[in-house]
């Protein structure tokens, strides 16, 4: 059997590449400080340049001649992607080398892969809610970027010490605005045997869904230690996945709650509809456990019986699934998270405009998810305020005020969920609100506007110049009478 | 650097005007023509002239098929083309047809290649429709990007260091990067006569530090053209299909 050494001098590399490279050695500027451990595709440094502060590292694709056409093409696509990524998600791009010596170097990540993490499990379930809620919104932050990740594993997600998760690694990665060279490249499924979804599986490399999918492998392993699909390494075995359901998680171990396999379960349905439709919408349910709306997931302790899967093979063998064209920023757009702000002390009039708002948004946006937010005035903002007889039957009665104003929107029950906050501003309590949750769209009553809420500034003022989303702003219809009196105040 | 490449003008003065105050302000510093200057278009002379003037500053300009009409006839072209053909050598003076009869039939420059029709075979004027048109001529190309024109469609083919070949649709606006890793054919949209369904005038700049092209879509005064198309008695379909950007 030949050595790798043997190899190199029997084909010489067209370029250089990781293996004669040594520390101290300076490449366009980079000087090389240590070698990292290789992965599949190529080697790593950690290297310096005099004009950069932040650690670096350097990422070098191990290209041998004329060998291995995944590992050029997974070069371009990361010299291509990487770039036009920006954010606390993914490491900062900083250079990339010429032709005669490809390679990137981006951002060092002072973090934990999840991988580490697979030692530990099964991991408690509030810890998988929080990393997976993580990783949901990294998730989200690069499809709004246009991007699908397409290989999203434990080893592909670096933790941040304050907790943040950073996708690294776009070799396999999809930009829906530029072409994608690795499905023209290589005719068979592409991705990691362990966490490949169904449609890529059948060579869809356009549905931001996929990473759900795989996101939900990943915490399927951390809140049970094992594999939903096992480990098939050849590409035909990844097709089993079509027809065999996983174990249920609370099967392999019952501290998963119901709400936890509920969420999971979803992550990883075969069909892309199913799942959720956006990483925003998951997070928000790992983010709210108890306003998880539990189905025949949930309580499922067995997989599906013999038959049924029989069947299913069946169908999956004669139909192959439509290849369906999906858009990241379509199915952005079109699954928004709304928040309907509503203030239980105002007048009728306006929360019945609210809600007439609302409904024209979950008509044009039947995937919407719906918030309906109350905020309860604290004048102390001590933890336990709700925690006393009165404050726990205000908070209550607010909760049944909240579901009977919107009783009669046009939403599934699984997509509305109901919150009171408690803070002592109202309008900071919901721009904080809407930033924790990934939301898109938040609506909110505007009183008329008397002299002494024009000087201090109103809540929707408030909301509106700090919201880190769309804001509307709905005013009940005001009889002439009204607005003549309100301007004859202001005038005064 | 960044090149400013036009195709396809065919007499049309608003949408050249367009794209050459847009690529300004895009500051583009070397220009590319790729031929068509002529024909359906009501301002052919002003077309020409503009090319020119261009020319005389060092930009690269090439033939087309319509420039090449002009001068050798209209056999292989359609009524309306060739009624317009007809109706352009009239408007041209003996210095603007001396102009186009002198125009070479690609061009090249450093690892860029320009041509009107296709890189195999320039002179037959076949055009780039699919992946197997597009595979001609990215195996006869010596360049790592060859720009063309001619069918008045955008797209962008490419072909990687094995062999495979694919096709991508451009989006207006956004820049794609071209890697080094593999070679690139361009079919550029036409400035003055867009076919894909969208009526804005296309070029593309290619940002040679950059390694990136990006295709560009810009709205022009189309009723003008268009009224002069119906004023000068060419046919009133040639006006038309500005409007339907086909």
């Amino acid at each position: 059997m030949a050595t790798i050494a043997e190899d190199a001098q029997a084909a010489p590399a067209p370029v250089k590449d990781v293996r004669h490279l040594a520390v101290g050695d300076i490449v366009d500027g980079f000087a090389l400080e240590a070698q990292l451990p290789a992965g599949g595709m190529a080697g790593f440094w950690r290297v310096k340049h005099p004009d950069f502060s932040l650690p670096l590292i350097m990422k070098i694709p191990l290209l041998r001649a004329g060998e291995d056409p995944i590992t050029i093409v997974g070069y371009e696509m990361e010299h291509m992607i990487l770039p036009r990524l920006s954010g606390r998600h993914v490491p900062r791009f900083i250079a990339a080398g010429p032709f005669e010596q490809p390679y990137i170097v981006m951002e060092f990540i002072d973090g934990r892969s999840v991988r580490e993490l697979l030692a530990q499990t099964p991991l408690a379930p509030d810890r998988v809610a929080a990393i997976g809620a993580q990783i949901a919104f990294a998730l989200h932050d690069i499809h709004r970027q246009h991007v699908l990740h397409l290989d999203l594993k434990p080893s592909n997600v670096l933790l941040r010490p304050n907790g943040e998760a950073v996708l690294i690694d776009y070799g396999l990665a999809h930009h829906e605005l530029l072409p994608d060279l690795v499905a023209e490249e290589i005719d068979d499924p592409v991705g990691t045997g362990p966490y490949v979804a169904p449609e890529q599986v059948l060579r869809d490399r356009t549905d931001p869904r996929s990473d759900i999918f795989a996101l939900g492998v990943i915490m399927y392993f951390l809140a049970t230690g094992e594999r939903p699909f096992g480990e098939p390494q050849r590409a035909a075995e990844w097709r089993r996945r079509l027809w065999r359901d996983p174990f249920p998680p609370r099967s392999w171990n019952p501290q998963v709650p119901p709400w936890l396999q509920e969420i999971i379960l979803r992550c990883i349905e075969v069909d892309p509809d199913r799942r959720y439709a956006t990483a925003a919408q998951l997070a928000f349910d790992l983010q709210h456990p108890n306003e998880v709306a539990l189905t025949h997931r949930a309580q499922r302790l067995h997989r599906d019986a013999f038959l049924t899967v029989l069947l299913r093979r069946l169908r999956a063998s004669r139909t192959p699934a439509p290849l369906r064209r999906k858009s990241v920023s379509g199915m952005l757009a079109g699954a928004p998270i709304v928040v309907a702000a509503i203030d239980l002390d105002g007048d009728t009039p306006l929360a019945d405009a609210l809600r007439d708002a609302v409904r024209r948004v979950l008509v044009t946006d039947p995937s919407a998810r719906l918030a309906c937010v109350h905020v309860l005035k604290t004048a102390r903002l001590a933890i336990d305020t709700w925690e006393d007889a009165q404050g726990r039957n205000l908070h209550l009665q607010r909760m049944i005020e909240l579901k009977h104003w919107a009783r009669a929107l046009p939403i599934d029950p699984t997509r509305i969920t109901y919150h009171v906050l408690e803070g002592g501003d109202p309008g900071a309590a919901l721009v904080e609100y809407a930033r924790n949750n990934q939301v898109d769209h938040l609506l909110l009553g505007a009183r008329g506007g008397t002299p002494l809420r024009r000087y201090l500034g109103s809540t929707s003022t408030h909301v509106v110049a700090q919201a880190p989303c769309t804001v509307t702003v709905v005013r009940a219809h005001r009889t002439a009478v009204t607005a003549e009196t309100d301007a004859a105040q202001a005038s005064t | 650097m960044r090149i400013a490449v036009l195709s396809d003008i065919h007499g049309n003065r608003e949408a050249l005007t367009a794209c050459l105050d847009h690529a300004g302000t895009a500051g583009a510093d070397r220009f590319v023509f790729l031929g068509d200057y002529v024909g359906y278009g009501a301002d052919p002379g002003f077309v020409v002239d503009t090319v020119a003037a261009h020319s005389a500053r060092g930009a690269i300009a090439i033939r087309g098929n319509h420039d090449e009409a002009i001068e050798v006839g209209t056999n292989r072209m359609n009524d309306s083309a060739a009624l317009a053909i007809t109706w352009t050598r009239e408007q041209l003076n003996p210095t603007q047809r001396a102009f186009l009869s002198g125009l070479p039939l690609t061009a090249k420059e450093a690892d860029r290649l320009y041509v009107h029709a296709n890189v195999n075979a320039p002179a037959a004027w076949g055009y780039v429709t699919d992946l197997y048109t597009a595979s001609r001529s990215l195996i006869a190309m010596d360049a790592h990007i060859a720009f063309c024109g001619h069918i008045h469609v955008p797209a962008l083919y490419h072909m990687s260091q094995t062999g495979k070949i694919a096709s991508f649709e451009p989006v207006g606006g956004v820049e794609i990067p071209l890697s080094r890793h593999r070679r690139w054919l361009a079919v550029l949209g036409a400035v003055g006569q867009p076919r894909d369904g969208n009526p804005a005038a296309c070029y593309a700049i290619l940002d040679t530090e950059r390694h990136a092209l990006t295709y560009v879509r810009v709205p022009y005064d189309l009723d003008t053209a268009a009224r002069k198309i119906r004023a000068a008695g060419l046919p009133p379909r040639l006006a038309d299909r500005l409007y339907e950007g086909r």
